[in-house]
Parts: C-alpha cells; sequence; structure tokens
C-alpha cells in the first residue's frame, strides 16, 4: 500500500521572477532570474542538482521543445533534464516530478522550474494554437475566457442562480484579487478595482468581462527540493513540507457522457479529496487556511471553491460574497493577487503559487503576511471545464 | 417517362433588406434606387452551395417514405470544388449509401432542367434526387447584387407515388450568351437587358415552349403553371402573352423576397409551384442558359399528400432581416476587412486526418453501445459510459437529425469569428449523446441552457492559403 508523499520532500529554496509584461525579457531571462534567487534561497550550489524538471507549456510562442532550453539557460552540469507539458497544471508537475525524484531515492537534490513567454504573440490573452489534427476540425474555435463562460451557464442553470448575483459575486473575486494584488511587488497589475468597474466592464465571452480575466505575463518560477534530512543538515529551519500532490485528468466523461451536468470541476472534485487523503485532511474547511486556486476566470476560482470543499454546493455565490475567501476571511483564497495580477505564464503558475505558500509559511511574505498559515493548497485547471487535468499540492510545515 | 415524387427547399435566414443596399451604393448608381424593394436572401458566413444543398436535400427526403436514393445529381455554378465532386460531399452529408450514382452539373443556368430532363429520361429504377444550389458572387453595387439571391431546391424523380408526372421534355440549344463567367473571373459579365429580353428569350424560348407542348399535345393555354426563372421582372409575363398562356399562370420568380437564384432557381420556383398546385394541373418548367430547357408536368392525386417539412412556405418565413450591407460584402469577400491575428492561424485541413474522420465530419455519426446501449458522439474505441468502457462496441449512429438542448453555451468576443460574437457551448442530446459544438444563426437573447437545438451542416473554416474549406455539424436555436 502507497505511503504518500506526505513529509518526505520538503523545499529548499524557491525563486520567482517579476510577473508582467516582459518586453525586454527572454525566456533565458526569465528563467535565470527565477534560479539566483532560488540558488540563493536555498543556500546551495548549481553543481549541487542533480536532475531538473522543465515545464514550459505552449512551445510555438516560448522556448521550443525538448530539456535544452533550460539546461542551456542556467548551464546546468549536464544532469538529467525533463521537459514536461500538462497545460496549465505545467508548473505543478514539473514540482511533481523534482518531488518524486528526491522522494524515490533517485537524487538528493532536485530543481522545478517553470517558464512561459506570453507576450511574443502580438495580441491579448493565450496564444491562438492547435489543437491537434483532428480535434482542430470539429471542435468550436473557442478562446479560453469562452470555454470558461460556459462554466457560469451551467452553474446558473443547475443552481438557478440569478445571472446578476453571479455576476456580482465574480466581480468581488476579482475586486478580492486585485486588494491583495496590489500589495505585491511581483505581480503584474498592481492595482485595485471596484466591484462596479468589474461589472460593467465589456464583455469578452459572456458572462466574462474583462476583469473577470486573468492578467496574461510573462514569467518563471522555481523551487528546488530535498528530503528533510539534507535540509536540517544544511542548516534549515521552518521547513515547508509537500503534504500532498495530486493530479486528475479528464478521461472524455465530461465531453461525452450525460451525467456531467456542466456546472462544476470533475477533476477538481478528485484530485481534492485525493489530495486530502494523502495528507490526511478530513476537514478542508478548518484545516487549509490558505489557497492559490486557478482563478483563470473569476467563475472558476468561484466554483473551485465549492469543488474543493471550501465551500458548500450551490453555496459558493453566498460564501464569496460574504468575504469567506477575502484576506480577512475565514479561508484567504489569491492572497498574492492570484492569476489574476500575476497573470498566467502558463508554465509558471503552478510554482508562483506554491511559492506563495512557501513565503507565507515561512513568515516572509511582507504585506501580505498571514496571521497563522498552516496548511496551503494550490489548484491549478489545465484544458477547458468540460476536458482538463487538475493538480492539487499541498504544503505545511514540515511534521 | 418518370415523374416527381418529392420536393424540397432551403433558403438562408438571413434577408438583406434591399433599401440599405441602395444607401450603400446609390451614391454612384442612382439607377439602384429603381430595385430598392423588398429583400433578398443571402447566405450566412457559414453557407454555401454545399450545405444549402445539404438542406434542401434532406428536406425533399423529409417528404419520402421511402428513403433510398439510386443517385443524387448537384446542379450549380457555383459549386465550392472544380475538382472534388460535391455531389458526393452532399451524398455523405445526407448520410446516403456510398452505392448510389453521384454527379456535378454545372456552367449554365439551366443545370439544373437539364439534370431533371436526364433524371426523367433516365431507365434506372428506383428515385434519383436532382439538387440545384446556388450561391454567386457579385460586383458590390451592380444590378446582379440587388436582384440575385441564395437559395437551393432539390426533387426525386422515379416511378412510383408520382405527385407530378413529365409529360414532355424539349431543349433548343443555342449559344446566346447574355451572360458567361470565364475561368479565373469571380463575376458574370453581362450584356444589354433589353437585348437580352428580345434576341434571347423572346426568340429561344418559344421554339422550346412549341416543341415541349407538341411533343405532349397539350395547349399553352391549359397551362396552370408557367415558370420561366429570370431576374427580368416583366419578361415571364411578355413571354405567356406571347405564347398564349394565361397570365394568372405565370409564377412569380419572388424577387421581392427573395431575389433569383441563378441554376437553384428553376427548382426553387418549381417546388413553389407544386406547393400550391392541385391535382391534374399543367405545370411548364423552362430553364434558360444557352437556349432553353421545357418541361411539361401534370400533378396527381397524391400531389396533395406529399409536402416536405419545410417546403418554401417554410423557408420563407423562417428570416432575419440585415441592414448592415457591410455583413454582406465581407460574408461574400468583397471586402478585405481586418481579422486580427487570432484570424490569421494557419487552417490547414490534414487530408488524412480528415478522412479518418468523415463518418463524424460530414456525416455526423457517432456510435451506439452494444453492451450498455449509451448513444454517444464521437464514436472511440471505448465506450464512454464510466460503467461500461467496452472495447470496439459501438455500431454507427446517425445524430444528422437528433434534437438536442443547450447545456451550457457562451459568446466569445475574443476568438476569431467571421460573425462574431463565436456562440457555442455543450449541447446534450435527447438521445443521450453530448458534444461542444458552434451555435450558428443566433439571435442575441435567444439562447440559453435548455434551449432546443437542431443540426446543421455548415462551413466551420476557411482555408484561404489553399483553397480549402472545412464544413461540420452546428446547432441552431429553434423559434
Amino acid at each position: 500500500m502507497a505511503s504518500g508523499i506526505k513529509d518526505k520532500v520538503v523545499i529548499l529554496g524557491m525563486g520567482c521572477s517579476k510577473f508582467g509584461e516582459r518586453w525586454e525579457s527572454s525566456p533565458a531571462d526569465l528563467m535565470v532570474e527565477a534560479f539566483e534567487e532560488c540558488l540563493t534561497d536555498a543556500g546551495i550550489e548549481r553543481n549541487q542538482i542533480e536532475a531538473a524538471w522543465f515545464g514550459a507549456g505552449i512551445d510555438a510562442f516560448n522556448v521550443g521543445s525538448s530539456a535544452m532550453p533550460m539546461s542551456i539557460a542556467l548551464r546546468l552540469n549536464y544532469i538529467p533534464v525533463t521537459k514536461v507539458e500538462n497545460m496549465c497544471a505545467t508548473g505543478t508537475e514539473a514540482f511533481r516530478g523534482a518531488v518524486y525524484a528526491v522522494a524515490s531515492g533517485a537524487c538528493d537534490i532536485a530543481l522545478a522550474l517553470g517558464v512561459e513567454k506570453l507576450k511574443d504573440t502580438g495580441y491579448g490573452g493565450l496564444p491562438q494554437r492547435t489543437r491537434g489534427v483532428e480535434n482542430d476540425m470539429y471542435w468550436p474555435n473557442l478562446s479560453a475566457p469562452g470555454a470558461f463562460a460556459q462554466l457560469a451557464s451551467g452553474y446558473r442553470a443547475k443552481h438557478k442562480v440569478n445571472g446578476d448575483d453571479l455576476k456580482r459575486a465574480m466581480a468581488h473575486v476579482s475586486v478580492k484579487s486585485h486588494a491583495n494584488g496590489a500589495k505585491n511587488p511581483k505581480a503584474h497589475l498592481q492595482r485595485e478595482i471596484t466591484e462596479e468597474q468589474a461589472i460593467n466592464a465589456p464583455f469578452i465571452a459572456e458572462p466574462i468581462g474583462l476583469f473577470d480575466c486573468c492578467g496574461v505575463s510573462d514569467g518563471s518560477a522555481c523551487a528546488i527540493v530535498t528530503t528533510p534530512e539534507i535540509a536540517k543538515s544544511l542548516g534549515k529551519e521552518n521547513l515547508v513540507a509537500v503534504k500532498a500532490l495530486q493530479l486528475a485528468v479528464s478521461n472524455g466523461t465530461e465531453s461525452g457522457h450525460a451525467s456531467w451536468d456542466g456546472s462544476y470541476l470533475k477533476t477538481t472534485r478528485i484530485a481534492s479529496q485525493r489530495a486530502y487523503d494523502e495528507a490526511g485532511i478530513r476537514r478542508p474547511k478548518e484545516e487549509i487556511t490558505m489557497t492559490e486556486v486557478h482563478d483563470c476566470f473569476s467563475i472558476t476560482e468561484l466554483v473551485t471553491m465549492e469543488d474543493l470543499q471550501l465551500a458548500d454546493e450551490g453555496k459558493g455565490v453566498k460564501d464569496v460574497l460574504d468575504g469567506a475567501f477575502d484576506a480577512e476571511g475565514s479561508n484567504p483564497c489569491q492572497i498574492d493577487g492570484g492569476l489574476k495580477c500575476f497573470g498566467h505564464p502558463i508554465g509558471a503558475s503552478g510554482l508562483r503559487m506554491l511559492y506563495e505558500n512557501y513565503l507565507q509559511l515561512q513568515g516572509r511574505a511582507g504585506a501580505r503576511q498571514l496571521s497563522d498559515p498552516r496548511l496551503g493548497l494550490n489548484h491549478n485547471l489545465g484544458g477547458f471545464p468540460h476536458q482538463n487535468i487538475c493538480s492539487i499540492s499541498i504544503v505545511g510545515p514540515y511534521g | 417517362m418518370k415523374g416527381i415524387t418529392a420536393y424540397g427547399v432551403y433558403l438562408p435566414r438571413l434577408r438583406l433588406n434591399r433599401q440599405a443596399m441602395v444607401e450603400a451604393n446609390a451614391w454612384f448608381d442612382s439607377s439602384l434606387k429603381g430595385l430598392g424593394k423588398g429583400e433578398r436572401s443571402i447566405c450566412n458566413w457559414d453557407e454555401d452551395t454545399i450545405t444549402m444543398a445539404v438542406e434542401a436535400g434532406i428536406d425533399c427526403l423529409s417528404a419520402l417514405q421511402d428513403k433510398s436514393l439510386s443517385g443524387l445529381n448537384l446542379a450549380s455554378t457555383t459549386a465550392p470544388f472544380a475538382d472534388r465532386q460535391n455531389s458526393v460531399l452532399v451524398a455523405e452529408a445526407m448520410n446516403l449509401n456510398s452505392q448510389i450514382r453521384t454527379m456535378d452539373i454545372g456552367s449554365s443556368q439551366r443545370a439544373a432542367t437539364s439534370a431533371l430532363i436526364a433524371g426523367l429520361e433516365s431507365a434506372r429504377p428506383g428515385n434519383e434526387m436532382i439538387i440545384a444550389s446556388e450561391h454567386r458572387r457579385t460586383k458590390a453595387g451592380s444590378r446582379a447584387e440587388m436582384l440575385w439571391g441564395d437559395g437551393a431546391a432539390a426533387l426525386t424523380v422515379g416511378d412510383d407515388e408520382v405527385i407530378a408526372q413529365c409529360l414532355a421534355v424539349a431543349t433548343n440549344a443555342v449559344d446566346f450568351v447574355d451572360h458567361y463567367r470565364g475561368e479565373g473571373s469571380d463575376f458574370d459579365y453581362d450584356w444589354e437587358e433589353r437585348w437580352i429580353r428580345d434576341e434571347g428569350f423572346m426568340k429561344i424560348v418559344p421554339e422550346a415552349v412549341s416543341a415541349v407542348l407538341e411533343s405532349a399535345g397539350r395547349l399553352a393555354a391549359e397551362i396552370d403553371h408557367f415558370i420561366l426563372p429570370t431576374d427580368q421582372a416583366r419578361t415571364p409575363a411578355a413571354l405567356a402573352k406571347q405564347l398564349g398562356i394565361s397570365p394568372d399562370a405565370v409564377v412569380d420568380n419572388q424577387i421581392a423576397s427573395v431575389g433569383v437564384a441563378g441554376a437553384a432557381q428553376p427548382l426553387i420556383l418549381l417546388a413553389k409551384a407544386l406547393e400550391s398546385a392541385l391535382p391534374g394541373q399543367l405545370i411548364l418548367l423552362l430553364g434558360f442558359g444557352q437556349g432553353c430547357d421545357a418541361i411539361l408536368f401534370q400533378t396527381t392525386d397524391r400531389i396533395e399528400r406529399c409536402r416536405p417539412d419545410r417546403g418554401l412556405s417554410g423557408v420563407l418565413n423562417n428570416r432575419r432581416e440585415e441592414t448592415n450591407y457591410h455583413k454582406f460584402l465581407s460574408f461574400n469577400n468583397l471586402v478585405e476587412r481586418d481579422i486580427g491575428k487570432r484570424g490569421e492561424v494557419d487552417k490547414q485541413t490534414f487530408l488524412s486526418g480528415f478522412n479518418r474522420r468523415k463518418d463524424l465530419l460530414t456525416g455526423f455519426i457517432g456510435g451506439k453501445c452494444r453492451a450498455c446501449g449509451t448513444v454517444q458522439i464521437p464514436r472511440e474505441k471505448y465506450c464512454v459510459n464510466p460503467e461500461c468502457q467496452a472495447l470496439d462496441s459501438q455500431d454507427n449512429f446517425s445524430f444528422y437529425n437528433q434534437p438536442g438542448t443547450v447545456l451550457t453555451w457562451t459568446a466569445d468576443r475574443l476568438t476569431f469569428d467571421w460573425s462574431p460574437p463565436a456562440y457555442f457551448g455543450m449541447v446534450q442530446f435527447e438521445c443521450g449523446g453530448k458534444l461542444m459544438m458552434d451555435f450558428t444563426e443566433v439571435e442575441e437573447g435567444t439562447i440559453d441552457s435548455g434551449s432546443r437545438v437542431s443540426v446543421h451542416f455548415r462551413i466551420r473554416q476557411f482555408d484561404a492559403q489553399r483553397g480549402f474549406r472545412k464544413y461540420f455539424w452546428k446547432a441552431v436555436v429553434e423559434s
């Protein structure tokens, strides 16, 4: 019987570049920026890294394929480097590779890094790209907001929610994240917005308006992981340990079988339950004290809070409007500003979320430091509501 | 000789207001003001000769008890492919079997009547379908743009259960060049209207009419429905008078409400006549172009019992007014619109991949699991039912005639679409399958979760770089 990942691996160091429209920076520049911070934080030399996992989501507008771009950019020492790509879960996938390598005993110190250069396309939003030879022939030409806007229609229909109420809750999600992001010097968007602004912004994909969408940015984040014993031997204190790492990937049931009604994220429900089991969490609402969830769009965050069991099913609108996920609420969400303010450089996001949890748990989050952070949950959702990849990582104090 | 056994029609839902056309163009040609009455049918951006043909063909099939066909011929001067048999594509979209005879007929405004004569004179048993469909491009601000419309009609001809018996046919083949469209040209080039009337219609048509009446032993005065497809408003009545046909028999060319649909016009008007005809009436159908075809029919007692689902009256009423002339220009590629970088993405079709998925893409065929009965689309190796997941367990299941409801939807203004916003969402079919699909013909505010939809064969994408276009099925909200 597998014992799971809980407390087998700790974070030795992390780094995160400034996110934003980094017109002046290449993907290599962004990688180096995150890596240098990470190395310094870990207190080790480059040559102590024995294996690395490299996450990059969209080859065509980024670094190209394979692991070489990272090995070259960071001048890694001919170590094994694995390129991973799993849509928006890519950053967490890179982390999972490094963590599993250490947990297996195959190596002592491993690196996970994600990077994405989204602003070389010449237009706003995520790059328009192929979905495969066959899918391209019949899938709607849906944009990311177009995909997730459908979640709003499914949720409205299922829970008989008034469209205006839902839109107001969606606005609250974004207002809250902007308020948090305003306190974060690494965030792309650092100004507050009002509920009125969010509600009245032009539609991108009904009912998703401009302020319901996360930013589109360039950025990189990375982590160096090791065993608790090695971290201690290096003099590290306040160890942040991996409590759970889970992934659930759609198998076509949601998109093709009548059992899914379009109102929730099936993979999130499955992956989070597995993660809670792995971490030994019985009462998520009480035990999880901060979340970084995949707020690609405000509606995604709202529905995700239900799927993570942090709000009761159908009660997300009320909980959001009651401020449950605000910085001062019972379960702060996107305390760093989230995808909303950081933007979503695909390969980097999962690691960027983890970076915030890591800082919070070490008491290094500056103006946005939470008073008593314990377990932090990170959630990514790659793809579309009807076909997606969900990653969950949970971190907390070692032991 | 054989007779007509069923008919069907399709007109695009969009009707362009002619006053809007005049307002946009009268600065250049003030004579257009005289043509500014009513409206004309226009293809939506995702409609063309093929998609209209499929709609007309399906409407025609709806009137037949025995839906097996021996052949399908497509008549058009605007078939999208010069070398890829368009009629086969139509047949596959209609889920017809691959043993039928297929043929494309073009190059003339009497393509449809010539195809019809061939079908009527054929000795092959069974019902043969002739579809005429036309989507002509015209120069901006031209008389043709004002007077023409887009549309399609379909007929089946056979020996059994005939609703209009063919009494005689005649052709007067004359290379009279009233207009032409040369190789490499997008538009017709025509000659003076009055000359076409005097030297063309008034001289060429009577010879064909005399021949067909003589062959059938009938008199012009007996004709109840006289069909002369033309955009010349007064010529049918003038010819009727010259020929001794009652003025009441003249079938209106529907210029005011639809416009003249080129090679499809004879069959659209024949469908119109059949829809109103009483048993025992005589219908004279003409096709004019490099001569004249003449076909004389007499309706049977079955005429009143054989009605398609929609027919002409159905599609005439299923209309939406369009007052934006620029939209028409864009839809017909008559103006170079800035489509943005998202529109620049390569649209290449990988033909081997297309061929593998042709059942789904053209026929809208999914699967039904023999093990658990679950209906699904697309059909994959394993059954989609999580409780089943049987391997290779699915029989073909056609979705093209399956009703569904909207589960989720949105109106996407970020993605590229020729007519934004792009509407799409999950459709739950009543039979059990589910698929994320494009919606077309959506009027703002008329779609929501729970809306009922039907599915229609439409253009999905143009690959302008390689002269290809992809088709797939889209959902239309039922009004």
